[in-house]
């Protein structure tokens, strides 16, 4: 219990910036229209493919010899590119369309 | 001053997550946040590239990241420009799950590089003092590398599981008691991880102090090797009960779902984020948590349907559906000539689509059909329910793809104000959301669903490929009204005869 309160109350930074991104994250998509909802979900997606920036520093410091951890952290950059690629790239497909028959 | 550098990288990079995802919700500037939440990305990834520090020393294996960065791009670009956008629901959750099994593998290399770094020796005199890196190890940082891995394993397999299930490649699959075995699983793998994070490490004074030197034997007194077998076993549980928890859930659920999943794999970043001490992950993560948690539920609710109601799969089965289904009654066809000439000679049509349109790839005939009836003067609109098609906003990314102007998209409110003064509504493979047993039927698993009220109009064409039920499997009332036609066939192939039908009156 009491390292649990030395936690807190060292990482109280990161705490703050996780109640603030929760009020943040519900009072954004709160007053977004349905038509939205799909590309929305999508950005999302593609946002929390943020998850890259950990697979690049496990990957970074993988010691070069160590082939097996070398290959995992290969396959978890990918996997995190193809989140990010993908998932923007889609979302940008999806709205250009909206786009496009605005103008017609 | 390179740290700094890194700072202001993540600080631009949750600032432009947060522009962007607020940008994203105006159909005006959605496309510009998109691109600037990328943008954001690069910058916090390219930051993270050449300006991460740990311990004074900078990141190695450049060419093992540029190589997956490279790969990545090129798969990720190609898939997503390839994909039918009425596969994009498909889409969206396949790319989710590669997320989940990021964190997921990036948990498991942490956990190595944990045995890597957990003992430092220093010789005091002549006696070797071990210790074990307080601030890399401990309970909390183990409770965190291991949520990471659970929920991104359980994003990652249940994904998979929910992209199969909308690509037709995996049935539903229910059995009797499954919640009963999901509740337990869902038990026994927090159990786990409580016992896990309370065993490992083992505390520092199990440790013999007067140990010679550091070497297989004392890691494994701080890690045993029983912790790895516990460690990868937990894996294993997470990945099952991903597969057990989407299993039985309808597909018509798999928005839900993927929503729901999408949020998971928001929070398995911020774990990442907090095993980092990195405040983009964290923003990141957290961000796409709420946001995805929140849209989940309004999907929910549109549904008129709980989240718990959804995830136990109550109305994907066809347990329930079976006591309401009203058998039949007499329902009337319609002719090709006769469809076309009631909407030609009508003032207003409205057209109401649902997934059967998206199944066909009907979108480009159906906008075809619309400019034809405009010229003849007659006044065209569209009715979107909020959950027609798979996704919310589904039909309008398929109509926009057809071209199809904006303001033809009638909300459901506006379009039910409209409803009493329209002629002809056309259905096109839609079902549950214009249902009047939402209404009427306390008994009915959709009671109070917000419905499309199509029965106000004159007349009601209903194009579906047969009676079958829809696919929360109820039998649907408004298609035995009198002012009800049924136009049997598949979408595209239907509305492509009404073209050349239309364009002979």
């Amino acid at each position: 219990m009491e390292n649990f309160l030395d936690w807190i109350s060292e990482n109280v930074e990161m705490v703050y910036i996780v109640v603030l991104s929760i009020f943040l994250g519900v009072e954004v998509i709160g007053r977004v229209p349905s038509v939205l909802h799909t590309p929305l979900m999508s950005g999302a997606n593609a946002i929390h493919g943020v998850v890259i920036i950990g697979a690049i520093i496990v990957l970074g410091r993988v010691d070069p010899s160590n082939y097996t951890a070398l290959i995992i952290g290969f396959l978890a950059v990918v996997l995190g590119t193809l989140n990010v690629v993908g998932g923007f790239v889609v979302t940008d497909r999806m709205l250009s369309m909206f786009r496009k028959k605005k103008k017609a | 001053m390179i740290t700094s550098l890194l700072t202001i990288c993540y600080l631009i990079g949750s600032i432009t997550f947060i522009l962007g995802l607020k940008m994203l919700g105006h159909p005006d500037t959605a496309k510009k946040g998109n691109l600037i939440a990328a943008g954001g990305m690069a910058i916090a990834i390219f930051g993270t590239i050449f300006l991460y520090r740990e311990n004074g020393s900078s990141l190695h294996n450049y060419g093992w990241i540029f190589s997956a960065l490279i790969v990545g791009s090129i798969v990720g670009t190609l898939a997503a420009k390839k994909v039918q956008m009425t596969a994009m629901p498909e889409m969206v959750s396949l790319f989710n799950g590669m997320g989940g099994a990021c964190a997921m593998l990036i948990s498991v290399l942490e956990w190595s590089h944990l045995h890597e770094t957990a003992i430092v020796t220093e010789a005091i005199g002549d006696l070797p003092k071990l210790y074990i890196q307080s601030e890399q190890i401990n309970h909390l940082q183990i409770l965190i590398i291991v949520l990471a891995m659970v929920i991104g394993a359980v994003s990652f397999s249940g994904s998979m599981i929910a992209w199969g299930k909308l690509a037709g490649r995996v049935k539903d699959f229910t059995f009797k008691g499954q919640q009963y075995v999901n509740l337990l699983l869902l038990i026994v793998l927090v159990a786990y991880i409580a016992y896990f994070s309370y065993v490992t490490p083992s505390s520092v004074s199990d440790i013999p102090l007067n140990s010679v030197a550091v070497d297989e034997t004392l890691i494994n007194a701080v890690f045993t090797n029983f912790h790895s077998y516990l460690f990868y076993g937990i894996i294993a549980l997470a990945l099952v009960y991903g597969v057990m928890f989407v299993f039985p859930i309808g597909g018509a659920d798999m928005p839900v779902v993927i929503s729901l999943l999408n949020s998971f794999t928001g929070v398995a970043a911020a774990c990442g984020g907090f095993l980092y001490d990195n405040p983009v992950m964290l923003t990141g993560g957290i961000l796409v948590g709420a946001a995805g948690t929140l849209l989940t539920i309004l999907m929910c609710k549109a549904m008129n349907r709980s989240l718990i109601n959804v995830l136990l799969g109550a109305f994907g089965g066809s347990a329930s559906a079976s006591a309401t289904a009203q058998t039949g009654g007499a329902y009337k066809e319609i002719t090709l000539t006769d469809s076309a000439v009631l909407m030609t000679y009508a003032k207003k049509v409205m057209i109401v689509p649902g997934y059967g349109l998206a199944v066909a790839q009907a979108q480009h005939v159906c906008h075809e059909i619309e400019e034809l009836l405009q010229e003849k003067g007659v006044e065209v609109k569209y009715a979107i329910h909020p959950v027609a098609g798979r996704m919310p906003g589904h039909m309008n990314v398929l109509l926009a793809e057809a071209d199809v102007s904006y303001d033809k998209l009638l909300e459901m409110e506006q379009a039910n104000e409209e409803f009493r003064t329209t002629d002809v509504v056309l259905i096109l493979g839609a079902n549950d959301v214009v249902n009047p047993a939402a209404k009427t039927d306390p008994a009915s698993p959709i009671y109070g669903m917000p419905i499309l009220e199509v029965e106000l109009a004159k007349h009601v064409i209903v194009n579906k490929r047969s009676m079958k039920p829809g696919y929360a499997g109820i039998e649907n009332g408004l298609f035995f009204e009198p002012k009800t036609s049924m136009l049997f066939g598949d979408a595209k192939g239907v509305l492509q005869k009404l073209v050349s039908e239309i364009k002979e009156l």
